[in-house]
């Protein structure tokens, strides 16, 4: 392995901690650096740098800080400008960026300024040795399909990646790095779009990314009364209660419970889809459930080919049953 | 407010899972007999985010659509929905653009048009699901982007774009001349009135072409696209579904209340 291929991840956390995708991104970049020959990068911006001794613990070789006072909010204009010019110092044949509010945004951009090529979204970046070329694949037409894109020659390949799709590496607090501090400056004439409010919800409790068991509804619930319903089994089970696009759409629960294509990509080990139609842009984000109930009305429902266990017939009839019955014991 | 937005007729998103197929050979979608292309969902949102934009501060808006099948249908959808003039950019050179080309045809095209405050566009198109054109469109031309909206308010010639986030909304402050991707957040299109449409029937829509835009040929199309399609597949993802039957509702919740104690996580 004679190569020296630099991947270049663009680490995000909350509450200073990496997030889930960033330590997915790490370990899918460790593994395909092994088999490329390379190293791998981190690159944390504004209030991610306390995360970069987790960095290296999660396969970071090393890992570039910049906490300007421009990348606070991760302005993505400041943003655009740090991930830039650290791409034309280290040279990466490789830039990964979660399919986040950050990577939407900012990916396009980078791969715009740099003439390189794009994948967003992608579900599974591997490494054809025989070929010399990247290959990645991504969820297409509302999740219908699945296309799988070549990077030509050297070009460097900017990516964005969806949560859950890849494996993390377990952590090795023993694992050595280096820190390297990024002080070029983001100068203030570049920010051209700036925040003057941030409406944030705050999740109480687990997040649906992170959740064991969800309960969720679509647009059969009929209006926000069915979410109170399946709320309570949700509480029941100890599970999180999430939705398709047409309750978000009409208001009847908050944007933050959108579970899908536009929405969270969610894994629980219990996934139960009470009034969901089952359209491939909800499903794209639920197929690594490892079991799915379905509750639908209709025996057509396409909810039920994706579905382990089914019920046709009316939630409003079957859920106070369930719920009484889960009150009860068995 | 001169307002330029750009529209692309796709598959119908909601077209059953069951009618949608590849051809592997040609590693192109085969489109259902009959099915006529529709208005991308979220760029229809952007004609209407436009419309909403000019009952409030007047102007004109301009939609503009790149080639393909069914393009003067969706031009007149726009029309009919209240746009003033519409384009239609055609040339058998652009065919197979990748989002670069794409983004520097329509930026092309923005610069042809000359005169703009604002240019609109839908988050991302439900046939490939990128995202990226409006993004690099603006990177081209030099103008501040905001993407994922779900409203616009223009006042004293700046925007406030509320902006969709993972865990609720931003607002930004931007501005003129500036990019924005619209989302579904932002409500309904509205349905074209009869009137709308009798009215966008006698419009003209002119064609431009790679020589109108004075594009290099070698810079778009096939041959520049940054990445190959390798392969497309559908993907319909199955299990096998057990369907929990009783005598009545009652007998059944109560199976599938086991079924979910044993489950459960």
């Amino acid at each position: 392995m004679a190569e020296n291929r630099q991947i270049l991840i663009i680490g995000e956390v909350e509450k200073e901690k990496l997030t889930s995708t960033s330590r997915e991104l790490l370990g899918g970049a460790r593994r395909l650096a092994e088999q490329m020959g390379g190293a791998v990068n981190l690159l944390l911006m504004g209030q991610a740098v306390s995360a970069a001794g987790e960095g290296i613990h999660y396969g970071a070789d090393k890992v570039y800080t910049d906490k300007d006072a421009m990348l606070s909010d991760l302005n993505s204009d400041a943003c655009t400008h740090v991930v830039d010019a650290v791409c034309r110092k280290i040279q990466p044949v490789l830039c990964l960026f979660g399919q986040s509010d950050l990577g939407r945004d900012v990916a396009p951009r980078v791969a715009a300024k740099l003439n390189a090529g794009l994948c967003m979204d992608c579900v599974e970046i591997t490494f054809d040795a025989g070929s010399n070329r990247l290959l990645q694949t991504r969820p297409v037409f509302g999740g219908k399909a699945m296309a799988v894109m070549a990077t030509s020659g050297d070009r460097l390949q900017v990516n964005t990646v969806r949560a859950k799709s890849i494996a993390p590496e377990e952590p090795k607090v023993d694992r050595k790095g280096e820190v390297i501090a990024v002080t070029d400056g983001v100068d203030a004439s570049l920010i051209k779009v700036k925040l003057v409010e941030s409406k944030k919800i705050e999740t109480e409790g687990v997040k649906l990314e992170d959740a064991k068991l969800i309960v969720s509804g679509g647009g059969g619930l009929g209006g926000p009364a069915g979410f109170e319903m399946i709320g309570q089994l949700a509480k029941l089970l100890g599970g999180v209660v999430g939705a398709t696009r047409v309750p978000v759409d009409e208001n009847w629960v908050p944007l933050s419970m959108e579970i899908g294509q536009t929405g969270k990509i969610v894994s629980p080990d219990l996934y139960i889809a009470i009034g969901i139609s089952g359209a491939a842009q909800h499903v794209t984000g639920i197929v690594n459930s490892k079991k799915i109930v379905a509750i639908n009305k209709d025996p057509d429902a396409n909810i039920f080919k994706m579905a382990d266990v089914g019920l046709v017939a009316d939630y409003k009839v079957v859920v106070p049953i369930l719920i009484e019955k889960l009150k009860a014991g068995r | 407010m001169d307002i330029i937005v750009f529209v692309k007729p796709v598959l119908d998103p909601d077209m059953p899972p069951a009618k949608f197929s590849v051809d592997g050979k040609t590693n192109r979608v085969i489109p259902p007999e009959g099915m006529p292309l529709v208005i991308s969902p979220y760029d229809a949102l952007a004609v209407e985010a436009a419309l909403k934009v000019k009952e409030a501060k007047g102007g004109k808006i301009t939609a503009v659509t790149l080639a393909g099948p069914f393009a003067t249908e969706i031009l007149r959808k726009a029309l009919a929905m209240g746009a003033d003039e519409a384009i239609n950019i055609n040339d058998p050179t652009f065919e197979d653009s990748d989002a670069f080309s794409t983004a520097l045809i329509l930026a092309g095209a923005v610069k042809k048009i000359g005169k703009y405050d604002l240019i609109l566009c839908g988050r991302q198109a439900a046939d490939w699901d990128n995202g990226v054109v409006g993004s690099v469109m603006a990177e081209y031309l030099g103008i501040p982007s905001v993407i994922r909206a779900k409203g616009i308010v223009v006042t004293d010639g700046k925007l406030k774009v509320e902006r969709v986030v993972a865990n609720g909304f931003e607002i930004y402050e931007v501005g003129l001349p500036a990019l924005v991707t619209l989302s579904s957040e932002i409500g309904q299109a509205r349905i074209p009135t009869g009137w709308g449409i009798i009215n966008a029937a006698k419009k003209q829509i002119p064609k431009w072409t790679s020589a109108d835009l004075g594009m290099d040929p070698a810079g778009v199309g096939k041959a520049a696209a940054r990445n190959q399609l390798v392969k497309l597949y559908s993907f319909s993802p199955s299990r096998a579904c057990e369907m929990i039957t009783g005598k009545d509702e009652k007998e059944a919740a109560g199976k599938l209340a086991d079924k979910i104690m044993d489950m459960k996580p």
